[in-house]
């Protein structure tokens, strides 16, 4: 039996099906019962329920690209704060190789570095480095920040919403996994996108949401609205909740193409390797459950 | 005879006191929830998890909940002078571990979580109604738990088992009982007695709390859908 419909929103506690159905993440059984441990929506594949959290803090995974800002620079490695409840580390030598230099003088507290999450430890501890197109220290721009569950969110199916806003504001922009953004333009264009950026966040669970940052785009820039079609979609607006479930569709879309064309842009490229990864640790999840339906048994 | 016993303010003898709760008021918190109970005004703001600051507290397996209770100065009739005191320090320590069986932080090894239960206006019950804004709050900042924790009290006042006391009642009253309750599994998470109850009494006055529980919960699972569903 299962309670619930796919992309329900659940809290915590709620009952979403009885024993055939396998927990996954954002879950938990009790008693033979499925619950929800977040507050969230439910995607249902198969038999196996996961709630996608609304909130939640960014917690590193090996592959993923982040944004991080230097703490502290120590004898051999620097501090890194990447947004999270833990602290990165980037070693000296992920930077020099054997060469030995000073380190204040390549990177210095408060520079901002474009970075690859190369280990996780047991403690969650995050190694970095720099290997990858497009690594390393970013200079000027802003950092805007927003939830790391809205990431996917910004980027738009395929990359549409945030190569939408590059060519419309002539800015540079970087997203990190964590959920840090930087952007690099023109100040007031700068201005602009940090704005566009934050009305995506909190307006992330409305419908009809790249139109509507394409009419705020064009009315901030050219000072009138973009021609045709745009109404039709106006008409065509869903619930409300809809849109999270867009979100929804788009992640599970983003994790069935696994062969994807690596052209399309570095910042959708590290997105997509990030949903690859996704992948592998769902199917970690699958055999950590099935063992668990063992053990019940 | 006794559910027709009207009590000082009008309330029937399992009647709350009228509740309202909201979720996500705080811009800059992580997870945040206001709640008035009858005269109790009480905002909660909710940080983390994050990196642990505090290198006695962290657990290398899981994560760790410190609360904070505090009463403003203007909060009572008489100023009460601002600070921690015994009292204050005793309801901390009670909240945490009220709120702590539900939790699930065994993904966030090494972080903590801070719960700030800020007490603006009271009036008699503020440590159930700050345990139930504060799970409200640690809910929205997107942490996993078994379940909604809930607080409500019941008393005996007037040789009557009445639910909800308010701050007459409790100053008069000959005894309160102050629970908090996980409703889906029936847990008990907070059991608090203060006066003369007899074992029959005491028995009466659970149930009728965790009654009052059952009902403030649905308010909590309201207050916390009216957030993200509507605009």
């Amino acid at each position: 039996m299962i309670y619930v419909e796919n992309k329900d929103l659940v809290i915590p506690g709620q009952l979403l099906a009885d024993e055939e159905y396998y927990s996954g993440r954002g879950t938990f059984k009790e008693n033979g019962k499925v619950c929800s441990s977040l507050m969230g929506l439910v995607s249902l594949r198969n038999k196996k329920i996961r709630v996608i959290p609304l909130k939640s803090k960014y917690v590193p995974k090996k592959g993923d690209v982040v944004i991080g800002k230097i703490n502290d620079v120590r004898f051999s490695m620097w501090d890194v704060d990447i947004n999270s409840p833990y602290s990165g580390i980037l070693p000296a030598f992920e930077v020099f190789g054997r060469e030995k230099k000073e380190l204040n003088k390549v990177y210095d507290v408060g520079d901002v570095l474009f970075l690859r999450v190369v280990d996780v430890d047991e403690i969650k501890k995050a190694k970095l480095g720099l290997k990858g197109r497009g690594m390393g220290k970013f200079k000027g721009g802003i950092i805007v920040e927003i939830a790391p569950t809205k990431v996917p969110r910004l980027i738009g199916k395929k990359g549409s919403m945030i190569n939408m806003i590059k060519d419309k504001t002539n800015c540079k922009i970087v997203v990190g996994q964590n959920g840090l953004v930087w952007v690099k333009g023109k100040p007031e264009m700068e201005q602009l996108t940090k704005n566009i950026i934050n009305l995506i966040e909190s307006e992330a669970h409305t419908s009809g949401l790249t139109n509507k940052i394409k009419n705020e785009l064009y009315l901030a820039i050219d000072g009138e609205l973009p021609p045709e079609e745009t109404e039709e979609e106006f008409v065509l607006e869903k619930p409300k909740l809809q849109n999270f479930k867009e979100e929804l569709e788009q992640e599970e879309e983003l994790e069935e193409e696994k062969n994807n064309k690596p052209d399309i842009g570095e910042v959708i490229e590290e997105f997509k390797r990030k949903n690859k990864n996704k992948d592998n640790t769902l199917s970690y999840g699958d055999n950590s459950n099935n063992s668990f339906i063992l053990n019940n048994k | 005879m006794m559910s027709e016993m009207i009590r000082e303010d009008g309330r029937k003898f399992n009647e709350l006191r009228p509740i309202k709760i909201e979720a996500g008021v705080l811009e800059r918190a992580d997870g945040s929830a206001y709640l008035e109970v009858g005269g109790n005004k009480i905002l909660v703001a909710v940080y983390g998890p994050r990196e642990s600051y505090i290198r006695r507290l962290l657990e290398p397996n899981t994560g760790v909940i410190r609360c904070r209770y505090n009463m403003a100065p203007f909060s009572v009739d008489d100023r009460k002078r601002p600070g921690p005191d015994r009292r204050s320090s005793e309801i901390s320590k009670i909240t945490a571990d009220a709120l702590r069986p539900a939790l699930m932080l065994e993904n966030y090894p090494r972080s903590m979580v801070d719960v700030y239960i800020e007490v603006i206006e009271a009036e008699g019950g503020t440590r159930c109604a700050g345990i139930t804004a504060a799970s409200v709050a640690l809910v929205d900042a997107g942490i996993p738990m078994k379940d909604i924790v809930v607080g409500c009290a019941a008393g005996k006042v007037n040789d009557e088992i009445v639910l909800d006391l308010s701050e007459v009642e409790d100053k008069e009253g000959q005894a309160d009982v102050p629970i908090a309750m996980m409703p889906r599994t029936g847990e008990i998470t907070l059991l608090q007695s203060d006066g003369d109850l007899t074992e029959d009494e005491f028995a009466k006055a659970i149930d009728l709390a965790m009654e009052g529980c059952i009902e403030v919960n649905k308010l909590q699972k309201e207050a916390l859908m009216k957030k993200y569903s509507i605009e």
